[in-house]
């Protein structure tokens, strides 16, 4: 299963009934395979979100097929049973600020998806640290989230995200609040570790000066998506 | 696993310190209010000990002596001692009243005690200092609670004691500490007026032609005569021979000389059962609200804290964290926050009690259930919290 990114075609979203019904996502197809980044861009209002909780498996879509590798998570209204260990072991989540659990250190937040699945303690920390050596935060491992900068949070989230090794992981605009140089280290550490561990990576954003970065772009507008093949400057 | 609730307390400890001191407070005082509750049962059950009676003669269809007022003759005891099962029989009196001590007063229960040996009933059993009352007349025993020294002066009405020995733990069922005089200065308390009202008596007396009458000389002079003494006592303390059962020697008490008896149990009864029972259930109600408002506080600081990290339950729920390792995080959160003011309170009430002006008896047993109390209604608080984190949708954790 893992190495085959993810896939998802006809994929629906209505909220309400009747009169008052909206179709948030229209037939909405997209493939994202493993080792690539690709940007999921849209104005406010487009689905962007509701889209990124359907790939999240948090809420159900209602009509559309998602596969995550081999595994088929829904079906025209069929879903896996235990979505939250789906969640937990086949998808990582970047978002737009770290939340970083601030009562935890910096290893411990990353080791705790581990932890969660039943991975010893000592494992799950040794898992952890290799992740923040990868990322280059190995220094600050012992330092609570309030202790790092903008930039080192933001590191130790994506740490987190990769830390189950999911196939693949879903990044709600991870560079909002960084500036420029920050913005465009967390992209090429995205792209550096969707390509070490063959991660499908779809990243939501705005952020104008890292669109470029993507190889391929999905636009969406009024719950309906189109590819566009991007500039993917910098990061081969 | 690592324990998130332990970390969350670490992290932020001196809130959950605080708080807990806030809440050992109130712990404190709900289980000092128990204490006052047992204080007052102890003090009851004292003053039945400290008696050394095994029945109390009261005044026909009253519960004297000490939860209702009676009055018997003070030549009874002698045909009591004479019956069979008696070992002693003393009469006593008890009236509570303002003792003054120099230019302060004490609120005691003078207890008027026959003149016989240490042991008898109604006496003192032991003392702490100096010795037993060996004259008729102005000596005193009194308990330490009340504050007098050996060689005090104390005033009871007109007359003027000397402190001959000190007792401990000789209190009154309201905790009043007790201070013992020769009976018949006891009776002669009771009923003993100032000159004005003697003298008032007397012409009221002389006035009346049915008790001044010439033809019968000496009839007036008799009659004031009876009405400057006392002949009564409040009860007829009695201790049983060996071998005898609390009924057999009660019930001829009860035929042959016309008067209520109670046995230890019934007295006990009495005492706990109606003496005290309004102020128990004064002492109920208030910890029935102490419990509430602990449980109040106790909800309110865990909604709070459960509100402040309603981001972080987000992420947890989207990451896959089991709705039950958030829940158990919440509720051990309350309970240690429960132990936290538990040890804070008992360390509180075990400090503060010896301070209170009445007895306050702080039992293990209560520390238990109280500990037990705290730690049901730190769960039941948390359940709040816990339905709040658990309504809690991940999809919060992701924008837009």
């Amino acid at each position: 299963m893992r190495g085959k990114g993810i896939h998802i075609e006809g994929l629906s979203k209505r909220y309400g009934e009747g009169d008052t019904a909206v179709l948030a996502l229209k037939n909405v197809n997209m493939t994202v395979v493993p080792g690539e980044v690709v940007g999921l861009i849209g104005p406010s209002g487009s689905g962007k979100s509701t889209l990124l909780k359907c790939l999240g498996a948090v809420i159900d879509p209602t009509a559309g097929r998602m596969m995550l590798g081999d595994e088929v998570i829904y079906d025209d209204g069929w879903k896996v049973r235990d979505l939250r260990a789906l969640r937990r072991d086949k998808i990582g989540f970047v978002f737009q600020a770290p939340y970083l659990i601030p009562f935890l250190d910096v290893t411990d937040n990353i080791a705790l998806l581990p932890m969660l699945a039943g991975v010893p303690n000592n494992q799950a920390r040794t898992r952890a640290l290799e992740l923040l050596t990868a990322l280059d935060v190995q220094h600050r491992a012992k330092a609570m989230p309030s202790q790092l900068s903008g930039g080192e949070q933001q590191r130790a989230a994506i740490a987190r995200g990769l830390v189950n090794r999911p196939p693949v992981i879903l990044a709600d605009e991870p560079t909002a609040p960084l500036d420029s140089q920050r913005a465009m280290a967390v992209i090429r550490i995205l792209n550096d570790m969707a390509r070490r561990y063959q991660t499908a990576i779809i990243v939501v954003t705005h952020d104008e000066k890292i669109i470029p970065t993507f190889k391929r772009i999905y636009h969406i507008r009024d719950g309906v998506t189109h590819e566009e093949a991007g500039e993917g400057r910098g990061f081969d | 696993m690592i324990s998130l609730a332990g970390r969350d307390i670490l992290h932020a400890w001196g809130k959950f310190i605080f708080t807990g001191i806030g809440l050992g407070l109130l712990i404190g005082v709900t289980l000092t209010m128990a204490g006052v509750y047992r204080g007052m049962v102890a003090d009851g059950k004292a003053l039945l000990d400290n008696s050394g009676a095994d029945l109390w003669i009261v005044q026909r269809d009253t519960l004297g002596p000490y939860a209702e007022s009676s009055s018997v003759y003070d030549d009874l005891w002698r045909g009591v001692r004479a019956m069979p099962g008696v070992a002693a029989a003393a009469n006593v009196t008890y009236l509570t009243m303002q003792v003054r001590h120099g230019q302060r007063d004490v609120r005691a229960m003078v207890v008027g005690i026959m003149a016989g040996n240490a042991g008898d009933p109604g006496w003192p059993p032991y003392l702490v200092a100096g010795r037993q009352i060996t004259r008729g007349h102005y000596e005193a025993v009194a308990d330490i609670a009340t504050g007098f020294k050996l060689g005090d002066e104390l005033k009871i009405r007109r007359n003027r004691y000397n402190v001959v020995g000190l007792t401990r733990r000789m209190v009154s069922s309201s905790g009043d500490p007790m201070v013992f005089i020769p009976l018949k200065d006891a009776q002669e308390a009771q009923f003993l007026k100032d000159n004005d009202a003697i003298w008032m008596q007397r012409r009221r007396t002389a006035a009346n032609p049915a008790f001044n009458r010439p033809i019968v000389p000496g009839l007036l002079e008799a009659i004031l005569d009876s009405q400057t003494t006392n002949n009564y006592v409040n009860a007829v303390l009695v201790r049983l021979a060996r071998g005898y059962t609390s009924e057999e020697v009660a019930e001829p008490i009860r035929r042959w000389k016309r008067l209520t008896v109670y046995d230890r149990s019934q007295m006990e009864e009495i005492l706990i059962g109606k003496l005290i029972a309004t102020s128990a259930k004064q002492i109920g109600m208030f910890l029935a609200i102490l419990a509430v408002v602990s449980a109040a506080i106790v909800a309110f600081i865990i909604y709070t804290l459960t509100m402040d990290k309603i981001r972080e339950i987000a992420v947890l729920k989207l990451i896959g964290t089991r709705n039950r390792t958030i829940a158990k995080m919440i509720m051990q959160q309350a309970l240690a926050l429960g132990s936290i003011g538990f040890v804070v309170g008992k360390i509180a009430a075990t400090f503060a009690a010896p301070h209170f002006p009445k007895y306050v008896l702080l039992m293990p047993a209560d520390s238990i259930a109280g500990f037990f109390a705290v730690m049901l209604i730190c769960v039941l608080a948390s359940l709040v919290a816990i339905r709040l984190a658990l309504k809690v949708d991940p999809a919060e954790a992701i924008g837009g």
